[in-house]
């Protein structure tokens, strides 16, 4: 069982401002239900450009859940400015500390809430966390890996996956992550200024794993509803894309079809050239 | 407060009878069954009878009984010891659905010098014997499939794939931890040749297993010593946990029907009161061929840990297959095996029951566990997207 502190275990039985604020000035979306922990922020300001209104959404565990309670607590009364200077180490702070394989939650906060502040400026955000994939398992490029490195003043493989997941599936990247905070720790002792690397165009897993599944709940699941049936998600390996049909659509002859016909062209348009469906009877 | 203790796949309570038995043999009859005076003797005679105790419930001759530590050691002194028993069969058949005692030791086997293949499972989690049948060859050494899985309570074709097995001239292990003492057993009549039993599973304490040996199976000692266990399994005797043991496969003879009965109805009926009371839920596994004390639910949009932690704060203890609460970052293997969707497979909970369990128990589950799921989709972005 994890060590939470009483802090923690009381903002995820009573968290505080959950729900959504009709026409807020800026939202954040992280995550998605497939990686297991999903985070939806928005606030909304007040005529002095302060935040006098948060409120979040949270799919995931008792310290996602506190840490994005305690979040909403930490930036009302600020302007966006001066909630970009809450750190993810500043919302673990907030409730007593994180358990280490738990600080991801608190960099997802840190992460809605930029995302959010980005978004009140008319900017998508996903856009600047592009970089190269470095952790395939979950998504996370070398520009996240590296920012948590920095910013956390992490030393270890180990410290990368608590705050960011990354390297906690198949372990293929480890080498990649302790280069990437080699380089990142070499830096800070010798030139503060950063190296800019160009950002790749590709699609980063978890933004390609979400985009599926916008596609799939915008695209394809209420004309398959509007029949009776559904469609579930199983996985994504690569370019693949497995998933099977609900209800009436189980029983229908030309389900095969359908899928295969609406599902895959939804997907290429809206995703990519070479994304191939997998239909599981 | 109230505790709800659903939760037995993962331990039980030790019976208060196998504590009472167990007492007398720390410090009053402490002498080592190997020794020749009379302190010694009347503490062979209980190991004796504990064995025989085990031997019945698995209807087999006490003989062919080895006692362990744990069921993991069950299974590593079944896998390697079959393998060292037949070292030039290099092939190794088991599932996609073990328990890591048995997976892991397997996936680390193939890293060393032996190929081994993981059947698949369908979505209910059941296997197919085409696929096995496929996969045993003359080089295979040992086919290790598990009697009964712990998260989702699917019980496998055990005596067909025995035969599939026994007709390839390989041998048979199946790690039987769930359903020892669930479902009756009769290796008389079995093609089973290697059977893992753990004690705390059926209200014996943690710290006891056994392997049943079938007479004439080749297995070379995993533990080398003493002349213990027939020189199959070094080490002084654990002889109070062995006497546990017994008293509890005793206890678990008389409690079968029990459990294949009235823990059955009560936990049918807590997962249909569940279903009913809870949309966008589903049962993950075969519900016919199952463990009579097991259930294990997805409720859609909400995550495991959650879940786990307000029905904790009730008093009511269960389990859940999401990443969050495996300590590592990946969710249940059992469940991915199955190709449960990502948004079942967060949101899993298992309830297993046990002799101990009650009515109440049930009533206070059903009362307390649907505003929790109703909550947790309040707080959840997906919750109400549909």
């Amino acid at each position: 069982m994890w060590d939470y502190t009483d802090k923690l275990k009381e903002h995820f039985t009573n968290p505080r401002n959950v729900g959504e604020i009709e026409h807020p000035d800026g939202v954040g979306e992280v995550g998605s239900l497939a990686c297991g922990d999903a985070l939806k922020f928005m606030f909304k300001l007040d005529p002095n450009n302060r935040i006098k209104e948060a409120k979040f959404q949270t799919f995931g565990c008792a310290s996602a859940i506190a840490s994005a309670s305690a979040l909403t607590e930490m930036v009302i009364g600020k302007t966006p400015e001066e909630a970009l200077k809450i750190s993810n180490r500043d919302i673990a702070d907030y409730l007593g500390g994180l358990p280490e394989e738990k600080m991801h939650c608190s960099v997802m906060g840190r992460e809605a809430l930029e995302a959010a502040i980005a978004s009140s400026k008319g900017i998508d955000i996903t856009k600047q966390l592009e970089g190269e994939v470095v952790c395939k398992c979950f998504g996370i490029t070398d520009r996240e890996i590296e920012r948590v490195v920095r910013e956390n003043n992490l030393t270890t493989v180990a410290d990368v996956t608590h705050y960011t997941k990354a390297g906690g599936g198949c372990e293929s990247c480890h080498p990649k992550i302790e280069s990437i905070i080699a380089a990142v720790q070499g830096q800070t002792r010798q030139e503060p200024a950063r190296r800019q690397k160009p950002a790749k165009r590709a699609l980063s897993n978890i933004q390609r794993m979400k985009l599926i599944e916008e596609t799939i709940d915008r695209e394809i699941r209420p004309s398959l509803r509007t029949d009776g049936g559904d469609i579930d998600l199983i996985d994504i390996e690569g370019t693949k894309v497995l998933v099977t049909l609900r209800g009436a659509c189980t029983a229908c002859p030309s389900s095969g079809f359908t899928l295969k016909g609406l599902v895959q062209s939804k997907l290429r348009e809206f995703v990519s050239d070479d994304i191939e469906v997998l239909v599981e009877s | 407060m109230k505790t709800v203790y659903l939760d037995n796949n993962a331990t039980t309570r030790v019976a208060p009878e196998v504590v009472e038995e167990m007492l007398p043999y720390f410090s009053d009859y402490y002498g080592n069954p190997s020794s020749m005076h009379y302190f010694g003797g009347q503490v062979e005679k209980k190991v004796v009878e504990a064995r025989e105790k085990v031997a019945q419930l698995l209807n087999c001759d006490p003989a062919e009984i080895i006692f362990t530590s744990c069921g993991t050691e069950s299974d590593s002194t079944a896998l390697r010891g079959t393998l060292g028993s037949y070292p030039d069969k290099k092939h190794i058949v088991t599932s996609r659905v073990e328990h890591p005692a048995v997976l892991n030791l397997v996936r680390h086997l193939s890293k060393n010098s032996y190929d081994a293949a993981e059947l698949p499972v369908d979505r209910k989690g059941r296997l197919t014997l085409a696929d096995l049948e496929q996969s045993v060859t003359d080089t295979t050494a040992i086919v290790s499939i598990m009697y009964a899985n712990n998260e989702t309570g699917v019980v496998f074709p055990i005596e067909e794939i025995g035969q599939i097995v026994k007709n390839r001239g390989s041998v048979f292990h199946t790690d039987a931890v769930q359903a020892v003492g669930k479902i009756p057993l009769d290796m008389k009549k079995s093609t089973i040749d290697l059977l893992s039993l753990s004690g705390h599973k059926l209200h014996a304490p943690k710290g006891i297993g056994a392997l049943y040996v079938r007479k004439g199976t080749k297995l070379t000692p995993f533990i080398i010593g003493g002349h213990q266990e027939r020189g199959r399994r070094a080490g002084t005797e654990n002889v109070p946990y062995i006497i546990g043991l017994g008293k509890a496969a005793e206890l678990a003879r008389l409690h079968i029907e029990d459990e294949n009965t009235r823990i059955r109805a009560m936990r049918d009926r807590l997962e249909a009161e569940l279903i009913k009371r809870c949309p966008d839920v589903q049962v993950n596994g075969d519900q016919t061929h199952r463990l009579p004390n097991t259930t294990n639910l997805s409720f859609e949009y909400v995550e495991g840990e959650s879940i786990l932690l307000l029905l904790s704060a009730q008093g009511i203890a269960a389990s859940s297959g999401s990443a969050c609460t495996s300590g590592s970052l990946e969710p249940s293997h059992v469940l991915r095996a199955m190709g449960v969707p990502f948004t079942y497979v967060h949101g899993s909970l298992r309830l297993s029951l046990s002799f101990y369990t009650t009515d109440e128990d049930i009533d206070f589950t059903i009362a307390n566990l649907p505003p929790i799921i109703k909550r947790l989709r309040e707080i959840s972005p997906f919750g109400r997207s549909r």
